[in-house]
């Protein structure tokens, strides 16, 4: 069962660059990627584009298809009506490199500068701790997280604001999460989240929630939460002090 | 042409690679206050290790407290089919447990025991409960761990590089040439040591679960620099891959879900693995149905595992002979069904990014129906021959580390020791690297330039397309030096090969140098061109079967080669094989392996 369908691409750079179109026979059960590999295959191979696990799990073929933010990897093409054209850009929140390749070096940048995780001293005498599943579930959402910065492209205080050097985004707001939320984290991330971070900015939209590909509930789940901390800490600090204890 | 934009860079390690063995290498080398560059061929955090699923093999005893490193090492060495080095395997089954833990300290949250320490679960060869586990996510969580690790470290990343020569001045080490995708400009790191951690070979084939970066760039660039490769025709066949739709063929189903009950049933419903029980493994395994689902159900002291847990070579050849005798489904596969052994919280608990990946890619709910499955290419044993306390190779300087390693797994890896294998050399290397540093030899311009002049040749051409090499290389070893062989499908294979390397001599690239695939890929040619002929030629001299190794014409074990090793060698310009004994195992370690521990 193959059948033609038809595609327009984003070829270019930064400075210039223009939607290209191509046709694919699409058999069943393949997804965009598969398109734009066909394509890079036969039609045009400087095509540039990221892959790597091609199954949802590395978050490396983000790009905007339709306009949505999404991973080429997991959008099946038989989800778009037969007859309709798919058009796939790269991430708007990021300068492009070339055709669906955007820099993404901020993310990383961003990353480094959040406080490292800081342990308490071990539990037992032979140097392990002892945490519990349900201590450990709170985090391990956070920690699905495959860092495809799909919700850096979506959030509009980056995308359309380009608030990037005041904002860390909600990819490294749940990253930071990750560790403040963690049963042994010891450090204290609150300023740094106030200030450098910038948490401030986001205004609770739950547009990153939506298209998180990994299901993560950014806004409620790591957000929020971080965000009643920040308050606390600055409001009263033996509650601030207490919150931490208790976790 | 290349003088002006060549960069050039000095450290005192550098590591290729920047997946599980290359993170792990390049702490530790930090560790020692080494000046260190993380070259990674993607972006930081995509490696292969990030698709790791199952868990990490270590004999904590957290589960079951009768387990210890003997009972790992017998296991790793049985599941090898005794060809590992068994040194290797010893150090790995004794450091794993600390290794382990060291994660913990530095942020890793695996899931629980109820008392709260680290749980771990059944896999393949494992006698008891060993894998220390994140659903199954372990690999993500594992990469994300040693990467927040390691930006804090000090050292350098350089991302989207890729490494096409290493440089050998006098018999020693002296750097790495590379280019950067996102420029198309090289790079010169000059260093007096270097840690391959490139990953394996899969690409190689059509059927794979590994990424566009498995071409084998550390195999062929330590063959290039005169190191020694071992054990190239041991390439492991998962036997959970899917199948069906075809866009999604060969993408790995983790052994986690027999782990956690699943079963192997062929299309007429008969759950087939009890009838496929080697010697060798004999009165470990269930023998019933009902012994196996109690085992699932937790009485694991009465009962013995369920046979899908036995080793991947014996679980993929199974599937294969059952695929070729006609009890295939109508995809080409065999059926793996948990719906019917857990339920469906249980499923999405333990299995939630496999049950996201079915419902997603092919719509199937699997706490309802069963997956269409069928082996695909995972892991190469095979590598760079390494000394098993450095992981240095034979060229000074050149270490190998992963994957890219070998040695460590024999004729067969277990589901598993990988992760546990990329902590513990990985550490080791990055130790014995570091203290390695010292001013390089100096490589010579001459052989700088030349190396970027052929390089760039692609784009002097009106040649052929490079994605259309590849994919004739992949369907070649697919149909000649996939999971069972003979001499003249072998034979055939270089034959192929041979032509190949012609056409590949004659790509030809359109577009600039910035982020060009069809470069890239006319560049992982020549990698691949090694990495296959490497199997091929390894494969035809191994006149047996052994673990992952299958000749139709030579069906059994030959004792006499078990511990007889392939080496593979470049000389001149020819590729050399030549066989050479293992050392042999000390006698408390053979009364191990023979007595059980």
């Amino acid at each position: 069962m193959v059948e033609q369908r038809r595609f327009r691409v984003f070829r270019g750079t930064r400075q210039q660059g223009e939607l290209k179109e191509y046709q694919v026979a699409a058999g069943e059960g393949m997804v965009v990627l598969d398109a734009v590999h066909a394509i890079q295959a036969e039609q045009a191979p400087d095509l540039a584009v990221r892959w790597n696990c091609k199954a949802g799990k590395c978050g490396s073929c983000s790009a905007e298809i339709n306009g949505k933010p999404r991973l080429m990897c997991m959008t099946r093409i038989s989800d778009y009506q037969a007859g309709e054209t798919i058009t796939v850009t790269p991430m708007k929140a990021f300068p492009v490199i070339k055709d669906l390749v955007t820099d993404v070096s901020w993310n990383y940048e961003v990353n480094k500068r959040i406080p490292a995780f800081q342990p308490r001293a071990p539990d037992a005498p032979d140097g392990t701790w002892r945490m519990y599943q349900y201590e450990v579930e709170r985090p391990q959402e956070f920690r699905k997280c495959i860092e495809c910065f799909l919700c850096q492209d979506v959030c509009h205080v980056l995308r359309a604001h380009g608030k990037h050097a005041e904002f860390m985004g909600p990819a490294f707001l749940v990253r930071a999460a990750v560790y403040e939320m963690h049963p042994l984290d010891e450090a204290d991330r609150r300023s740094y989240l106030r200030e450098a971070g910038g948490i401030g900015y986001c205004n609770i939209t739950k547009c990153c929630t939506e298209v998180c590909p990994e299901s993560i509930t950014i806004t409620d789940n790591a957000i929020i939460p971080l965000k009643e901390r920040v308050v606390d800490a600055n409001y009263d600090p033996i509650a601030a002090l207490w919150r931490k204890l208790t976790g | 042409m290349a003088a002006a934009d060549l960069r050039t860079h000095d450290y005192d390690v550098v590591v290729i690679g920047a997946g599980g063995a290359g993170l792990r290498a390049a702490i530790e080398a930090s560790a020692q206050k080494a000046k260190v560059a993380l070259v990674c061929k993607s972006l930081l955090g995509k490696a292969h290790t990030v698709m790791a699923e199952g868990g990490a093999a270590a004999a904590l005893g957290n589960v079951m407290g009768e387990d210890n490193w003997r009972v790992h090492f017998r296991d790793t060495m049985r599941g090898g089919k005794m060809h590992n080095n068994w040194r290797m395997a010893q150090i790995h089954a004794q450091e794993a447990p600390d290794r382990v833990t060291e994660l913990e300290a530095w942020g890793a949250l695996f899931d629980r025991t109820p008392d709260g320490r680290i749980n771990q679960r059944p896999f393949g060869g494992h006698t008891y409960s060993r894998l220390a586990h994140v659903g199954d996510r372990t690999g993500l969580e594992m990469i994300r761990v040693l990467q927040d690790r390691a930006v804090h470290a000090g050292l350098d990343v350089h991302m989207e590089c890729t490494i096409v020569r290493l440089f050998v001045v006098g018999g020693r080490v002296a750097g790495a040439l590379g280019y950067f995708r996102e420029t198309g400009r090289f790079v010169l790191f000059r260093a007096g040591a270097v840690v391959l951690a490139t990953g394996g070979i899969g690409k190689a084939w059509q059927i794979t679960s590994n990424s566009w970066e498995y071409t084998g760039d550390g195999h062929a660039l330590a063959y290039a620099a005169g190191a020694e490769l071992i054990d190239m025709e041991f390439v492991q066949f998962h036997p959970t891959g899917m199948v069906w739709p075809p866009g999604v063929r060969g993408i790995l189903v983790t052994e986690g879900v027999r782990g956690e009950g699943g079963v192997l049933k062929n299309a007429k419903g008969e759950r087939f693995m009890f009838r496929y029980m080697p010697e060798m493994f004999k009165g470990d395994f269930a023998e019933t149905e009902a012994e196996a689902d109690a085992w699932v159900k937790g009485d694991r002291k009465k009962n013995r595992r369920p046979p899908e847990l036995l080793t991947r070579d014996v679980v993929a050849k199974a599937i294969v002979r059952e695929i070729a005798e006609g009890r295939g489904t109508e995809h080409g596969g065999v059926l793996l069904d948990i719906a019917s052994k857990q339920s469906p919280d249980y499923i999405k608990q333990k299995l939630p990014s496999m049950y996201h990946q079915f419902k997603e890619l092919a719509h199937v709910d699997i706490t309802k129906d069963a997956m269409e499955i069928g082996p695909t290419t995972h892991y190469v044993m095979g590598g760079v021959k390494v000394d098993a306390e450095t992981q240095e190779s034979t060229v000074s300087g050149l270490f190998a580390v992963g994957e890219v390693g070998g040695g460590m797994h024999g004729a067969n890896r277990l589901g598993g020791n990988s992760l546990s294998d990329l902590l513990v050399f990985g550490r080791r290397a990055g130790l014995h690297a570091a203290a390695k540093r010292g001013a390089p030899p100096s490589i010579p311009d001459a052989d700088v330039e030349a190396t970027m002049r052929e390089a760039l040749q692609p784009f002097e051409r009106d040649g052929e397309n490079p994605f259309a090499v590849q994919s004739a290389l992949q369907a070649v070893m697919q149909r000649h030096a996939s999971i069972i062989r003979d001499k003249s499908g072998l034979e055939t294979a270089l034959t192929e090969l041979e032509k190949l390397k012609g056409r590949a001599r004659n790509v030809g690239i359109t577009g600039s140098r910035e982020y060009n695939p069809g470069w890239h890929t006319a560049i992982d040619l020549r990698s691949l061109l090694v990495v296959s002929e490497a199997t091929a030629r390894a494969a035809l001299e191994r006149t047996e079967s052994r673990g992952a190794h299958t000749r139709s014409d030579y069906p059994d074990s030959d004792e006499r080669q078990a511990r007889e090793q392939i080496v593979i060698k470049k000389e001149g310009e020819r590729m050399v094989v030549r066989r050479e004994a293992q050392p042999p195992l000390p006698a408390d370690l053979i009364k191990l392996i023979k007595e059980g521990a």
